[in-house]
């Protein structure tokens, strides 16, 4: 039977259908939808961990005790994930450990384009590469057996557009693995140096063998056509080149780590020119040139941005779609109405602040008319960077400074900044965007918010009192009466240690959220609210009107209106 | 039958479900078919856009710009930002509602007028009349009806397919006070 599923979808379809056991993820677009999907399956067990380390590290622990095990984040998420990762290759598995990482060229949703292929490549972990959903499905099963057979953990390498896109997918039954036996074995899985010395040997023969038996793998296949062009691909961007270029000669790699170098041989002596076409960095292309074969590839894409037919027209038939400069008002994306961070960065910017930012939907706060943060790196940075603008410029300076991060970000990597902090004694403060949700990857419970995945009631960790054990002074506030936060602000700005303000408030797309739409009367057209952002005031030549059906009824407008134009139900 | 459509709007106007409500009846016509959508970051109030493909064989779930049969814009602005997807002779078929968005609230941007080549429909209008403002995804959708050659069975079937049931009734009103909104208007 066949089934119209999201890339995404059809990876936990194949996770579901592999026998899979544990999926343990931290949510990260474009890579979220899996494990969500896979939760949907009663076999498998999901959660959303705190971090994309620590959710490896525990599906790893689960395939060292021979269950299936899956973990999924996006590229920075591996990152993250790396340390445990890099001994992972060493230590080698026991049950099937897949790791599915989505990268983002084009950068939809991420802060930077970099290739995971590359790091999977450092890390001597063999990498699988989808070019559409239906294919998705199957690799993950295939994904598993290499990782079983070659004792080692597999990447499958995902992008956006095979993420988020729909294809049709054949679906098959669960085939239940019955979970291996463990035997305790220091020598193979504890790294001190006297072991691992011995298993980078293991590793460098497993990958020997890995480069002789893709050769010989369905999943790299050749399609000779016309011998004028050969063009080797992996991944979505396969697709549009059998779109583009429907007569010439293709190699699709399945595997793309190893590279079958064999088969790339016989390629390229079938064709008169050869090019290879993959987005973000020159992966492939630089192990085929280091073959000494005569490759293009990135000097005709270019390394930025993600790949598409019309590019692909471009550079092999000359044909350029000429779009004319537009005009158009940008859209970019903001704070939902209602949104309480806009109520914080209301407050921050009176304040004239310093704002160290970090990853989540408060991170829009960097844009007008809010245009509060001053830097925002990757997850859990904020306090960090504050702590080092403390060192370098003082309290004088860090005094009018502020860390802000959400709660989903604190947990995941702001603890141990705050640690560092504490020792230190620095004159700082964190501001805690607390809205009980992690919001920006479409509400995710994380672990303060007292659910798991499926809904259940779980412990739930009180940040407050985590702050407070960590050492820092910490104060909990309502950040939608903009005067009590301001005013809290300012206090501890002023305390010469580390102060933690948790700014407590819903996210305004959680359910019970939504109030009456605000009326407005006898406005004086001062525009003031304006600077607030919210999409649903709109400017008028007689005063502002409030779009009813994006309002959500929050009164932040009420509350700053030094008119009282703004009137919410029974108030 | 090949048709590529784009669908365009401001992020929460439901053009996801559209597309599959769209992907669902190129399933029942047997055809290949695919979909590429934007999630996350994007969907905040920012720009969406989702490429619908269907014929014998898809390979690309992308359309390229000047090759789209369709373009089903949910706003206006939207609309004339995905216009160079169009196709020569292609279809414009735009929502007249207007969304400001952040930049021209600010002052760093001006709204554009509408121009006359577009099939203009006043959804949010027709949404309201069906019963709920959120149905202008189903009423877009009845406009597009009178230009594609689904029957009106299999329309009612794929609905059925992808919308929830206590929401079935509403956007089978919106899809139909669309249809006949364009019929009337067109002629057809």
């Amino acid at each position: 039977m066949k089934e119209l599923m999201l890339g995404n979808e059809a990876i936990a379809r194949g996770a579901y259908e592999a026998g899979v056991k544990h999926i343990i993820s931290y949510p990260g677009t474009p890579s979220t939808e899996i494990t969500e999907f896979a939760s949907k399956y009663k076999e498998i067990f999901c959660q959303w961990s705190v971090n994309e380390k620590v959710s490896f590290e525990t599906a790893f622990g689960a395939s060292l005790m021979g269950d299936r095990a899956m973990t999924c984040l996006k590229h920075v998420g591996l990152n993250v994930a790396a340390d445990s990762l890099f001994t992972a290759a060493y230590t080698g598995v026991n049950a099937g450990l897949v790791i599915v990482c989505a990268d983002d060229p084009g950068m939809y949703s991420s802060q930077n384009e970099q290739d995971s292929r590359q790091i999977a490549r450092a890390a001597h972990v063999p990498v699988l590469e989808p070019s559409d959903a239906g294919e998705a499905k199957d690799m993950v099963l295939k994904a598993f057996e290499i990782s079983e057979e070659y004792d080692t953990p597999v990447m499958l390498r995902i992008t956006t557009r095979l993420a988020h896109q729909r294809s049709l997918v054949e679906l098959c039954d669960r085939q239940e693995v019955p979970s291996k036996e463990y035997t305790k074995n220091p020598a193979k899985y504890v790294m001190m140096p006297g072991m691992a010395r011995k298993r980078h040997i293991v590793v460098e023969d497993r990958e020997r063998r890995l480069s002789d038996a893709v050769n010989t793998l369905s999943l790299n296949r050749m399609e000779i056509r016309d011998s004028d062009i050969g063009i080797i691909s992996a991944g979505a961007v396969y697709e549009y080149v059998k779109e583009v270029m429907p007569n010439a000669s293709l190699l699709k790699l399945g595997i793309s780590y190893p590279i079958p170098k064999e088969i790339i041989k016989e390629f390229a002596s079938r064709v008169k020119k050869l090019y290879v076409i993959e987005e973000l960095e020159p992966v492939i292309e630089t192990e085929i040139a280091a073959m000494g074969i005569e490759v293009m590839g990135k000097c005709l894409t270019g390394l930025q941005g993600e790949l598409s037919p019309e590019k692909l027209c471009e550079i092999f038939k000359g044909e350029k779609q000429e779009v004319k400069a537009s005009n158009l008002p940008m859209r970019p994306p903001v704070l939902c109405p209602g949104c309480p961070h806009r109520a914080s960065f209301y407050a921050l910017k009176k304040l004239k602040l310093t704002v160290f930012g970090d990853i989540g939907c408060y991170t829009l706060g960097t844009l007008a008319p809010l245009s509060s943060m001053d830097a925002s790196l990757c997850m859990g940075a904020s306090i960090g960077m504050l702590l080092g603008a403390y060192l370098a410029k003082g309290k004088d300076f860090s005094k009018k400074a502020v860390a802000v991060i959400g709660d989903s970000t604190f947990l995941h990597s702001g603890i141990q900044p705050l640690v560092s902090a504490v020792s230190l004694n620095a004159a700082i403060t964190v501001v805690i965007l607390d809205n009980r949700i992690t919001a920006m990857t479409g509400h995710q419970p994380n672990p303060s918010t007292g659910k798991d995945i499926y809904g259940n009631d779980i412990p739930e960790v009180n940040i407050e009192k985590l702050c407070l054990a960590i050492g820092a002074r910490v104060n909990t506030v309502n950040p939608m009466e903009v005067e009590d936060f301001t005013s809290l602000l300012k206090e501890e700005l002023n305390y010469d240690g580390v102060s933690v303000i948790v700014a407590k408030y819903p996210c305004a797309l959680l359910p019970n959220q939504r109030k009456p739409a605000i009326k407005v009367e006898n406005c004086r057209n001062c525009k003031l609210c304006l600077n607030i952002g919210c999409p649903a005031i709109l400017p008028g030549e007689n005063g502002v009107t409030v779009d009813s059906t994006l309002c959500n009824g929050c009164g932040l407008c009420a509350t700053i209106c030094p008119f009282g134009s703004f009137k919410m139900e029974g108030k | 039958m090949k048709y590529d459509m784009i669908l365009s709007g401001v992020g929460g106007q439901g053009t996801l479900l559209a597309a599959k409500i769209l992907a669902s009846l190129a399933v029942q016509a047997e055809l290949d078919v695919k979909l590429s959508e934007i999630h996350g970051m994007a969907q905040r109030g920012g720009s969406v856009i989702t490429h619908v493909r269907m014929g014998e064989n898809v390979h690309a779930p992308v359309i390229s710009l000047g090759s789209a049969d369709f373009v089903l814009a949910f706003e206006w602005l939207e609309a004339l930002r995905a216009a160079p997807y169009l196709k020569e002779n292609g279809v414009l078929i735009a929502s007249n509602q207007k969304i400001m968005p952040i930049t021209v609230i600010t002052g760093s941007g001006e709204y554009p007028d509408y121009v006359h080549d577009a099939l203009l429909i006043d959804a949010l209008k027709l949404a309201n009349k069906a019963g709920n403002a959120r149905c202008v995804n189903t009423v877009m959708l009845g406009a597009l009806s009178c230009y594609l050659p689904f029957s009106e069975e299999a329309w009612a079937k794929s609905f059925k397919e992808c919308i929830k049931p206590q929401f079935l009734d509403v956007n089978t009103r919106a899809y139909k006070l669309g249809r006949q909104y364009m019929k009337e208007a067109q002629n057809i």
